[in-house]
């Protein structure tokens, strides 16, 4: 039999639409309107999953965002997503869904005996038990993360689209039942531009499954007006399926709109999920509340809900979740529930903690045939998959004390209400106060902070005709802060068929004597957190809040203790009788729901994660099969392997070029700041430790830069272009760092300065061409006079090259004769293949950052992040030559004289050759003096480059050793992580052409 | 997340900008003359008070000035920005 709960008319479905799906392997069928929560009730399905700990069975206990039980893994694949809310997925066609946390099936879980030897699993047994000894924590972690873990994550990619949206706005309105939609409509009216946040597919919230009139016409199509005034606003937007998940500082909000998740098939156009930022003048929160459950033993099984959600049931889905039915309340309100299952042929019983009940409900309920049970409590459930039997007696609430004859009922379905609280997550979000209400027993916004306001039952008022008016006034009075001309005030009157009067909720609360009978009676259903969890927890000392929820895990998870927070901490309350206020609440933090990382990253994964920098010759590196590095956002050349050549063989190759003949290199990357103005030689003087005042115009000079502590932090060739106007080079990774440092002391610290840096990086291709053949090689291509007479090291020419407009700077990083040929970059891949095709006869060889590595660690040039480490100062890197003693002041000079940087012990940069001959150290290898079978041992220093030089026909390696510099020719030793110890001699940094003469052939 | 006037171009996201620390700490006019400890604390020491803070900020993704920004650090109110060089305002200025 298919949808027996289904009555036979009535809901807000579209019976003519009928939709297959599967819920654990098995068939069903619903309506399109239906959620799977819905669809599953009318089916009689009622065990949807084991809970978190004790694998109890569980069902549907609400119909919305707030559920803590029924979360089960949806869709398959690599859609597949874990802890989906039954309660809010919308039923497609071919939906496929399945239980969490229960093996091998929902009805036969293995898990479940944890339920029977509960007694040894009471709060906090997690950190008692596998505390001690702390070595065996990875042992237990293994089974402990096994067996807790709700739902599986897809293993594979996400072959899904998700988008993000900015959107600024005068009005933010989170909520669309009736009071966030009169603000909108009174704002409209007035002229705001509003967005209107819904979680729900369809506006109107939760009058919708009530029965009410609006100045004593029907209300439902009151809404329906007003709603499309709403739709037909151009000032209006209106999202709905759209969770407000974030409040933060300066009216900011952020929300996920669920675009296509609830449709069976992938659109080609719209994305699954769009993330909204949105910025507004003002925000309305009209959440509305969430429905508090009662806390009575074992009040967790599956055909247990809450009252409201029983009606969303019947009167919005068609569906009667039980034949005979009890409703356990204390309030009136739920009232409604309970004729309205009566009305559609459930047999009702209504068990009431008050003795004092209204006289007309008393009436309504004799008229009706209902049993009441006043001043009465379900003491006791059974039923091992679903509710089948309850116990109910008299309490004597001045006593404390169970009173009376206790009483039997058969029942199929228990709908309890313990008052509402109001959703005031996002409003404790966004910094505003709360006070606990004595009279509805919750907590209830108190003091603003920031532009916002907030309206309706969010706001702790129930008054159904206050709330109409109120709502509107306030989005009357928004406009009118805004400077919008406003449109008309109007009263409206409201009449639920029972009114939610505020006396007319009661605490009920478990007593310090027992008036249950059960060990089991939940307070958080998600996390199994029962009231002798909470009573545990304040006898072994966990009394604040914040510790009472971390020890018993009670407001965690994934519904973050929607339904369980305020019961909590009245228990807390009751047990050290003090006022809630007292006890406080724990922080509300973002997001409001689960959400799913996709919508959070948008748009920025796989290529437009981070972005790609290709210089101009990037294609020809591809095409002729260059392997890339990354060098920050850069893609370089890190070699060209020819034929079956490994990464040694091309560098060997590649090193040998260059030495013998002649190599080139894209390094275009390198970072380039042209500064011009009347100050920029005096700026420099500052930012460089050496003395630039008597560069000539044309001469390049390399330069060293400090931060204040006296640490390197950049260097590079500046030249000299004209008087007052300079091209500066930086690391390739620093480029961005160094023109903010510039930036950052012409604008705040020496504002009279006139100098302008303006990054040029990526207006010049760099090729550097490199090797005895180089000046023949390059004197073919160009009109400039590369003699050596004309053309000294460390100058710079302008000119022709392959008739290309062209800077060349005759400066070198290889120790070679070199020179870099800067290019416009709309011209470097052709300059750049110009060279290939010239330079066959001279056996031209592209290089790449590797090579470059191994030529420039041969000669002892350092590089700025691989040799130092922001811990190193110039003197450390025995580069004393370029710290001006002269200049008064630079920046970084005065740390030089610290106590610190002046001690003797300091590492120093020195050269390492390993004894063996042969053996490459690891790169970040510690240096010993002596080696130990095992730590500790006294270290000395580390190897910062090492590299197979080829040109040498043995490795070297650049180090930082303590006092090093006076320890050349001394033995130390390196113990590697396989544990071979390798021997090693302190040597100069210089390894090949100590002389320098190459460079000036 | 903020939103920041910026001095040059108005009123933006915080995403726009970054924040350096505080501000109108003076770099010594002759640092050679200070002492290790005036010296140390020019490099290290900082305010970090509950209430009112003066902090320098970058528009990076805008104009890419630097400017003051003067903020409530308990209600993370901004309570005004101005340009570098312009004087340290009081709280009576506000």
């Amino acid at each position: 039999m298919s949808n027996q709960n289904r009555t036979m008319y009535g809901g807000r479905i579209d019976r003519g639409k009928v939709i297959n799906f599967v819920f654990n392997g098995k068939k069903y069928k619903g309506f399109h309107g239906d959620t799977l929560a819905s669809a599953l009730l009318a089916n009689d399905v009622h065990l949807v999953g084991r809970s978190f700990k004790y694998h109890r069975a569980r069902g549907i206990l609400t119909a919305g965002s707030e559920e803590p039980n029924a979360i089960v893994q949806l869709g398959l694949g690599a859609r597949t997503e874990p802890n989906m809310r039954a309660t809010e997925i919308e039923l497609y066609e071919g939906l496929e869904a399945a239980s969490q946390n229960c093996w091998p099936s929902v009805n036969y879980d293995i898990g479940s005996l944890n339920n029977v030897l509960s007694s040894i699993f009471p709060a906090g047994f997690y950190y008692k038990t596998f505390k001690w000894p702390p070595s065996l924590w990875l042992f237990y972690e293994h089974f402990i993360r096994k067996a807790a873990g709700l739902g599986h994550s897809p293993t594979a990619k996400n072959p899904d689209r998700y988008e993000q949206k900015f959107y600024y706005c005068d009005l933010t309105i989170v909520g669309g039942g009736i009071s966030g939609l009169l603000s909108a409509l009174a704002a409209g009216r007035s002229g705001c531009s509003v967005l209107l946040i819904d979680e729900n597919p369809e506006l109107g919230g939760y009058l919708l499954d009530y029965n009410f009139s609006i100045n004593e016409k029907d209300g439902i199509k009151w809404i329906k007006n007003i709603v499309d005034e709403l739709y037909s606003m151009d000032n209006v937007r209106i999202l709905k399926r759209t969770t407000a998940m974030g409040y933060y500082d300066y009216n900011y909000l952020t929300a996920l709109e669920k675009v296509t998740n609830h449709c069976d098939q992938l659109s080609k156009t719209l994305p699954r999920e769009r993330y909204w930022r949105v910025r507004s003048k003002k925000i309305v929160l009209a959440q509305g509340a969430f429905e508090r459950p009662l806390v009575f033993a074992d009040n967790d099984r599956p055909g247990i809900m809450m009252a409201s959600a029983g009606k969303k049931y019947l009167s919005r889905y068609g569906v009667l979740p039980g034949k005979s039915v009890v409703l356990f309340t204390n309030n009136d309100h739920a009232y409604q529930t309970a004729f309205e299952f009566n009305d559609k042929g459930a047999k009702l019983s209504v068990v009431d903690t008050r003795d004092n009940i209204d006289s007309r409900i008393q009436k309504k309920c004799e008229d009706l045939g209902i049993k009441l049970y006043s001043s009465s409590s379900i003491i006791s459930t059974s039923g091992n998959k679903k509710v089948n039997q309850i116990e109910v007696q008299k309490v004597d609430r001045k006593q404390n004390e169970l009173s009376g004859e206790c009483i039997t009922l058969d029942t199929d379905c228990i709908l309890m209400s313990g008052g509402w609280n109001p959703a005031v997550q996002l409003f404790s979000q966004s910094r505003g106060k709360l006070r606990y209400d004595n009279v509805l027993n919750t907590f209830v916004p108190d003091k603003l902070i920031q532009d916002q306001i907030i309206i309706g039952c969010n706001n702790g008022c129930f008054d159904l005709s206050k709330n109409l008016n109120h709502s509107y006034q306030e989005g009357l009075n928004a406009a009118k802060d805004l400077n919008y001309e406003i449109a008309d005030s109007i009263n409206w009157t409201g009449e639920e068929e029972i009114s939610f009067t505020e006396s007319s909720v009661e605490p009920y609360m478990l007593g310090k004597k027992k008036v249950t009978k059960g060990s089991k009676h939940f307070i958080d259903f998600q996390n199994d957190v029962t009231a002798a969890d909470i009573f545990l927890a304040q006898r072994e000392g966990y009394i604040s809040v914040e510790h009472t929820k971390r020890y018993t895990t009670t407001g965690m998870g994934t519904d973050q203790g929607k339904t369980s927070n305020v019961n909590a901490l009245a228990l807390m309350s009751h047990i050290h009788d003090k006022p809630v206020d007292e006890i406080g609440h724990t922080t509300f933090r973002p997001p409001f729901s689960p959400q799913t990382f996709g919508a959070i990253a948008g748009r920025s994964v796989d290529h437009l994660f981070d972005p790609e920098r290709r210089t101009s010759i990037h294609k020809w590196h591809e095409e002729n099969k260059a392997v890339f590095e990354d060098v920050g956002q850069w893609k370089r050349p890190y070699y060209f392997p020819k034929k079956k050549e490994n990464i040694h063989d091309a560098v060997k190759r590649e090193c040998l070029a260059v030495r013998n003949s002649l190599g080139m290199l894209d390094a275009s990357t390198l970072g380039k700041i042209d500064l011009r103005g009347p100050d920029t030689t005096k700026f420099l003087n500052m930012i460089y430790t050496n003395a630039w005042s008597k560069l000539e115009i044309g001469s390049c000079r390399y330069g060293l830069m400090c931060n204040e502590h006296g640490m390197i932090f950049d260097d590079g060739v500046t030249t000299r272009l004209g008087e007052d106007h300079y091209h500066m080079t930086t690391t390739t990774g620093g480029a961005a760092r160094v023109m903010s440092w510039l930036e950052e002391f012409l604008q705040t610290e020496w504002l009279d300065m006139e100098v302008f840096c303006t990054s040029v990086t990526e207006q010049w291709t760099v090729l550097s061409i490199s090797g005895p053949n180089s000046r023949k090689f390059l004197q073919e291509l160009t009109d400039i006079d590369l003699s050596k007479e004309n053309f000294p090291f460390m100058k710079f020419r302008e000119g022709k090259v392959c008739g290309i407009d062209s800077r060349v700077f005759r400066i070198s990083f290889t120790g070679e004769l070199s020179f870099e040929v800067n290019v416009p970059s709309r011209y470097g891949r052709f300059v750049w293949e110009q060279f290939m095709q010239h330079g066959k006869k001279y056996n031209i060889t592209p290089y790449g950052t590797e090579t470059m590595h191994v030529l420039r660690a041969e000669k002892g040039f350092i590089i700025v992040g691989q040799d130092t480490d922001g811990s190193v100062t110039p003197m450390d890197m025995n580069m004393d030559w370029i710290v001006s003693k002269k200049k008064q002041d630079f920046l970084g000079k005065r740390s030089f004289t610290r106590p610190d940087t002046l001690r003797s012990d300091r590492k120093k940069f020195v050269g390492l050759l390993v004894n063996d001959k042969k053996t490459v150290l690891p790169e970040g290898s510690h240096i010993v003096e002596k080696a130990l079978k095992q730590p500790p041992m006294k270290m000395l220093g580390h190897v910062t480059s090492s590299y197979y030089s080829p040109i040498l026909g043995h490795p070297i390696a650049l180090a930082m050793v303590k006092n090093g510099t006076n320890r050349l020719g001394e033995k130390v030793e390196i113990p590697l992580m396989n544990g071979k110890v390798i021997e090693a001699t302190i040597a100069d940094t210089v390894f090949y052409d100590k002389e320098g003469n190459k460079n000036n052939e | 997340m903020f939103v920041i006037n910026c001095p040059y171009c108005g009123e933006r996201d915080q995403t726009e900008f970054s924040c350096h620390g505080e501000a109108h700490i003076a770099r010594p006019d002759n640092p050679a003359e200070v002492s290790d400890q005036e010296w140390g604390e020019y490099l290290f020491f900082r305010n970090n008070p509950k209430g009112i803070h003066f902090e320098r900020w970058t528009h990076d993704h805008g104009c890419r000035r630097w400017f003051n920004v003067m903020r409530d650090t308990v209600s993370d109110k901004i309570i005004k920005t101005y340009k570098m060089g312009d004087q340290k305002p009081g709280v009576t200025d506000v």
